[in-house]
């Protein structure tokens, strides 16, 4: 289908774009990549009246080397990332997450703010980053602010970003030394979405797992952390055992959807397996 | 009403087109290039991929005025006085049936051998998961793809 009438501007700064957002009202979006706002607008679920193309901002694209951390803008490219050096080195489960995102043709377009940004919670990467401990960034017409990913996830599409606000990067603390991770997608189809996905960071302190980091995908309306295996995990001995049993946890506190790719049980018993693959991955074992 | 510059197939073009104009129609109604099919609504199917700056895109998920500024190679554009090695690897191993989702399969197939000129056949399948093919059950779709590599395709 043909999308509904709108407006379209492509402007030249971010302060531009946040003007334009502004002036459009309630009615105004941003488009990034556009691989999943132009779906929704071909269905005619969304009828915005104006689109803010960030696209084109060379100020929204790349990663730098920020000490402790690396700052991602947010236009950076799913292909981007898979590629990047930095990302490989230093935060190396979100390269493996993005690479489980959609085919070739939609990472070259997608971009990792417009990922997290469209509030997806079946989506790879609002969990990959929850479970990251990230930073993300926005500016709006008050100027900039800092939201951790745990308070920027707030329901199902929704974030905590304002309608006049754009997300401008995202921070990720480098893994130091001793940390494994791994992203453990099921899902029907090559390219479909997860059923269930688990995200899981783990530093090793020679026998055991000092330390633990846990985030679901598709386990409810929002992306989140599972909690109780992670404190199961801290402290385990590093054998399948241990943490296979961390991992019987993962579902506490979750309200995960039924929908025809599974039932609420069925999903729990997919977080519970994915997370002792993932957390045992995680830990070279 | 957005003025667009685009580069077709090696033709350039300047066109007034309406913003929510996505570029799949604009190549098959203003440039006519019908030889991009739609396959789907929801952009899964991969039917109308083509090259955006020498990446494969979904046409069918990026605006006409996205790709303003842009050199767009479509399935017109790849034989060159005789059959890309592609089109030719893809009628010698049968990897067509209805010939639909073809287009795209050589256009992401083209990408695919760009970055990785010698896959391996999970390489070639994960690099096509795309691109959906109701007919061929892909066998032969692959088996063409790793022929156009051994002949040395490269673009
Ligand atoms: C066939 C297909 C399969 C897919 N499979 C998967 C999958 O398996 N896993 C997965 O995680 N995703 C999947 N996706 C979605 C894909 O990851 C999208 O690329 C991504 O979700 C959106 O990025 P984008 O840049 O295209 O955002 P857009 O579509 O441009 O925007 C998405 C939303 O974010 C907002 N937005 C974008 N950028 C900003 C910004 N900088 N500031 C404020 N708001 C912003 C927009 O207003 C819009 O609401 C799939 C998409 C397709 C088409
Ligand atoms: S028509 Fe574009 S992906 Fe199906
Ligand atoms: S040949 Fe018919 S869809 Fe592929």
């Amino acid at each position: 289908m043909i999308p509904a009438k709108f407006e379209y501007v492509r402007p030249g700064s971010v302060d531009e774009a946040i003007r334009a957002l502004a002036d459009g009202g309630d009615d105004a979006k941003v488009i990034a990549g556009g691989q999943s706002l132009l779906p929704l607008l071909r269905l005619r679920l969304a009828y915005p009246e104006l689109l803010v193309d960030v696209g084109g901002l060379d100020e929204l694209r790349g990663v730098t080397d920020a000490g402790d951390a690396l700052v991602i803008g947010a236009r950076t490219t799913h292909y981007q990332l898979v590629h990047d050096p930095l990302v490989a080195e230093h935060c190396g489960l979100l390269a493996e997450a993005t690479e489980t995102v959609a085919d070739p043709a939609v990472r070259h377009r997608g971009t990792l703010g417009g990922a997290l940004a469209h509030g997806d919670p079946a989506g790879d990467l609002p969990a990959v980053v929850l479970a990251l401990d990230a930073t993300l960034i926005a500016r709006g017409p008050g100027g900039e602010r800092e939201i951790p990913a745990a308070d920027f996830f707030v329901d199902y599409l929704t974030t905590s970003l304002q309608p006049e606000e754009i997300l401008t990067a995202i921070r990720i603390p480098k893994l130091g030394p001793g940390w494994g991770y791994r992203y453990e997608k099921f899902h029907r189809t090559a390219q479909s979405w997860a059923t269930v996905g688990v995200a899981a960071l783990t530093r090793r302190d020679n026998g055991s797992v000092a330390e633990a980091r846990i985030g679901l995908t598709n386990m409810g309306t929002v992306p989140v952390r599972a909690r109780a295996a992670e404190d199961a995990a801290a402290g385990a001995a590093a054998s399948r055992e241990a943490l296979r049993a961390a991992a019987d946890r993962a579902d506490e506190g979750t309200n995960p959807p039924a929908d025809l790719h599974g039932a609420a049980d069925y999903r729990r018993h997919l977080a519970r397996v994915l997370t002792g693959r993932a957390l045992a991955a995680a830990a070279g074992l | 009403m957005a003025e667009i510059t685009v580069t077709v197939d090696g033709v350039n073009y300047e066109d007034h087109v309406e913003p929510r104009m996505l570029l799949v129609h604009y190549l098959r109604e203003i440039v006519g290039k019908t030889g991009t099919p739609i396959g789907c609504d929801t952009s899964n199917c991969g039917a109308c991929t083509v090259l955006m700056d020498g990446q494969s895109v979904k046409s069918c998920a990026v605006l006409a005025v996205q790709a303003d500024g842009t050199q767009i190679t479509t399935i017109e554009g790849m034989a060159n006085g005789a059959l890309h090695p592609l089109q030719r690897a893809f009628h010698e191993e049968h990897a067509l049936q209805c010939g639909y989702c073809t287009p795209g399969m050589i256009m992401a197939a083209s990408d695919l051998l760009r970055e990785n000129p010698h896959p391996t056949d999970t390489e070639i399948r994960e690099g096509l998961e795309g691109n959906l093919c109701r007919c061929t059950g892909y066998e032969n779709i692959v088996r063409a793809v790793r022929r156009a590599a051994q002949a040395g395709v490269s673009e």
